[in-house]
């Protein structure tokens, strides 16, 4: 950190082209007729997330607080070497089945996603995309070093140093690489949270969407999906 | 058909006694499937908490009224399967509303579900559901042709497509069942049985362990929470026609729960010992073997 | 047998003096650039050098040149035969050879985006490989400093210690000095 290099400048004033098919452009119909089509605006919904309020009644949402802890549903995305840790869960050994914790294969159906590892900018990228398309209250839990500080890629080009930085974190699990017996004891912790009603992450982002879209925007350059993935 | 209106609470009763079951033997049976695999299990009142889960989601997207309508017709399907099934023989109480022509009304409707489902995973848009969608109604299919050929021969047998009726010509003994009195059909039903069951071997198409989830991709929420409730309920509906058709009906709660809980551990036992077919797999499978037996069981009446 | 193969070869092509460093692995360079195409050509054909095992380079920056090894294997000899040859820094383009070993397109469409060296005609060779978005200088050259990059694109979080990892474990490992 100290060797910070003086001489060496980021180059910050090429933009990246975007993409040719999501320029806009004309379409001709079977029938003869010209369409424009301005794909980013036309092919996805604009609409801002918006920020969801707790139900009324205390006891229906502590009731259904209960339940979301009871049953954390991971989404399977695995970046980083924490992916290697988060397999043994499913085994006899370990066997997170038992308090409530499966794993779903399409974001739409998981609550929580984690984060396993260092994220590179390529990867980030999916990981927004996974977690936007993901029903609220969802929960993102951080794995090992590297979504805390950066970790042994400290001085990498290509990954992130802080994950919060862009999307709302809940929990960080330190090590490197965090045991899976480190991890089920993060996951209680989560569901601790969760059950105290502060697993408010979803709220979050909605809340300070414009932090974090400046936030990604600032290191994805060749941003070509809408501003929020539905 | 002689309709009442206390029938309609009845038959909710029914329905709730039969749901509550089906969660529970659903977590019981991936219990048994764990314990094989070496592993602790679920907990019991997994399946519960799911579901409070599921509707207790905040958001909700939507792609259209057949995404809407999807889950729903899933549900009817199975919902349909046990209104229109008499689940408890004698007892006035759980007749639910069948009358003289109620098993091509059961037939129906096992098939209903499927394409309900097909056309509400079809407008969500995800090239994963339309794929799980055609793999599924095509297994399905393969595996629906032994079981109508197996109601074609004990409807031959007993003259009758009432299910009370049938029900009542297997009581007595143990021997009066179709089990005994007709076994070939009885076979040639278990492999549409086990076919149908959504359990493994036969459910690469929409397992959650598979990386294409097949029809259920993009739902999510209370969708997806009527959806796991039909996937609980279809089984045991279509392990209560089973019951009624093969092996002598119930006549209390008792025998039902035992003998529900016996059949539907047939295709649990098949799954835990078996890896998941690939579909072409399975459609030879039942196309192979289930075939001519049903066949078999025509002739042979 | 490899001395006599890169003593016959010296006859026809400019290669250096060769470096045997291990009995089944050698490295020669080769001086001239024209002559890669039928020096790999005739190693492939003709001397059963069919496996083209891997293409990569070195940044020489302080001799102003980018070092591309070609490594070449036998397998009915077992033998290793690396080939190295030279391109000017500021030009940085290179001939393509993917129509002798289709890898090699994808090797060289690594090197173009990591290294910004260009190989005109290989297949897919603009497009993006690995890093998406890049606008900066090529991430593996060595006047590209990352860890400046790093410092001026992703916030560090404060509280964060270095030590010397040499230090650190003797000094845990052995208290008393
Ligand atoms: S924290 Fe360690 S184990 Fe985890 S991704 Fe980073 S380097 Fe790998």
């Amino acid at each position: 950190m100290k060797d910070m290099d003086k001489s060496f400048k980021k180059d910050t004033e090429t933009e990246f082209p975007l993409r040719e098919e999501l320029r806009p452009h004309q379409v001709t119909a079977p029938d003869g007729q010209v369409i424009e089509v301005d794909p980013l605006q036309d092919y996805f919904c604009q609409e801002p997330p918006k920020v969801h309020r707790k139900s009324y009644v205390r006891i229906v949402e502590d009731f259904y607080n209960w339940a979301r802890a009871h049953s954390l549903w991971i989404l399977g995305f695995g970046t980083g070497c924490g992916a290697i840790e988060m397999r043994p869960l499913m085994t006899p050994r370990f066997d997170a089945y038992r308090y409530g914790i499966q794993w779903r294969a399409t974001p739409r159906q998981a609550n929580l996603m984690v984060i396993s590892g260092y994220l590179s900018v390529k990867t980030l990228k999916r990981a927004i995309r996974a977690y936007e398309q993901m029903p609220s209250p969802k929960y993102v839990v951080g794995l090992g070093s590297c979504t805390i500080n950066g970790g042994m890629y400290w001085d990498s080009y290509n990954t992130i140093k802080r994950l919060d930085d862009y999307l709302p974190v809940d929990l960080y699990i330190a090590g490197c690489m965090p045991r899976p017996e480190a991890l089920l004891a993060g996951f209680m912790d989560l569901k601790k949270l969760i059950r105290k009603g502060q697993g408010e992450g979803a709220n979050k982002y909605a809340e300070n969407f414009d932090w974090y879209k400046e936030n990604q925007k600032a290191v994805i350059k060749d941003w070509d999906m809408p501003d929020y993935n539905w | 058909m002689n309709f009442e209106w206390i029938q309609i609470p009845y038959a909710l009763w029914t329905l709730l006694i039969i749901t509550v079951y089906a969660l529970f033997i659903m977590a019981i049976m991936q219990k048994i499937g764990a314990r094989v695999g070496g592993r602790y299990g679920i907990p019991v009142y997994q399946n519960y908490i799911d579901l409070v889960k599921n509707f207790a989601l905040r958001s909700h997207i939507t792609h259209g009224i057949m995404f809407y309508l999807g889950p729903v017709f899933r549900l009817t399907g199975g919902l349909g399967l046990i209104l229109f099934v008499p689940t408890i023989y004698g007892s006035v109480m759980h007749q639910n509303f069948h009358y003289s022509g109620d098993l091509i009304l059961a037939l129906y409707f096992i098939f209903f579900g499927t394409l309900g489902m097909a056309l509400g995973a079809g407008e969500s848009g995800h090239p994963h559901a339309a794929i799980g969608v055609s793999r599924g109604l095509a297994q399905v299919t393969a595996a629906e042709l032994p079981l109508a050929l197996a109601v074609f021969s004990i409807s031959l047998q007993y003259q009758t497509l009432n299910i009370t009726e049938i029900v009542a010509a297997q009581q007595g003994s143990i021997f009066n069942w179709t089990l005994f009195t007709n076994p070939l059909a009885v076979l040639a039903a278990m492999f549409g049985f086990v076919g149908t069951m959504m359990r493994a071997p036969f459910d690469v198409f929409l397992a959650p362990q598979e990386i294409p989830t097949g029809p259920p991709t993009e739902y999510h929420s209370a969708y997806l929470a009527l959806m796991q409730t039909n996937r609980v309920v279809f089984p045991v509906a279509k392990t209560i026609i089973y019951m009624n058709l093969f092996f002598g009906g119930a006549t209390n709660w008792g025998a039902f729960a035992l003998k529900v809980f016996a059949l539907y551990f047939v295709s649990v036992l098949i799954g835990v010992v078996m890896p998941r077919f690939r579909v072409e797999q399975s459609i030879r499978f039942f196309l192979k073997w289930g075939l001519p037996v049903g066949i078999l069981a025509i002739l042979a009446v | 047998m490899m001395r006599d193969l890169i003593e016959r070869l010296t006859q026809r092509y400019k290669l250096g003096a060769p470096v045997f460093q291990r009995a089944d692995l050698t490295f020669v360079d080769l001086a001239a650039n024209d002559q890669l195409r039928s020096l790999l050509l005739e190693l492939r054909d003709r001397e059963g050098f069919t496996h083209l095992v891997l293409l990569t380079a070195v940044d020489w920056l302080e001799e102003g040149r980018f070092q591309l090894t070609y490594m070449l294997n036998n397998r009915d000899a077992n033998q290793t035969l690396a080939l190295r040859v030279y391109l000017d820094r500021e030009v940085a383009v290179g001939e393509t050879i993917h129509d002798i070993w289709p890898t090699a397109e994808t090797y060289q469409r690594e090197l173009r985006e990591m290294f910004g060296i260009d190989f005109p005609g290989s297949p897919r060779v603009d497009e993006e490989f690995i890093l998406e978005g890049w606008t900066d200088l090529p991430p593996y050259r060595r006047d590209f400093d990352t860890l400046a990059y790093s410092q001026q694109t992703y916030r560090d979080r404060p509280g964060r210690e270095t030590t010397d990892p040499r230090t650190h474990m003797k000094h845990k490992l052995y208290p008393e000095g």
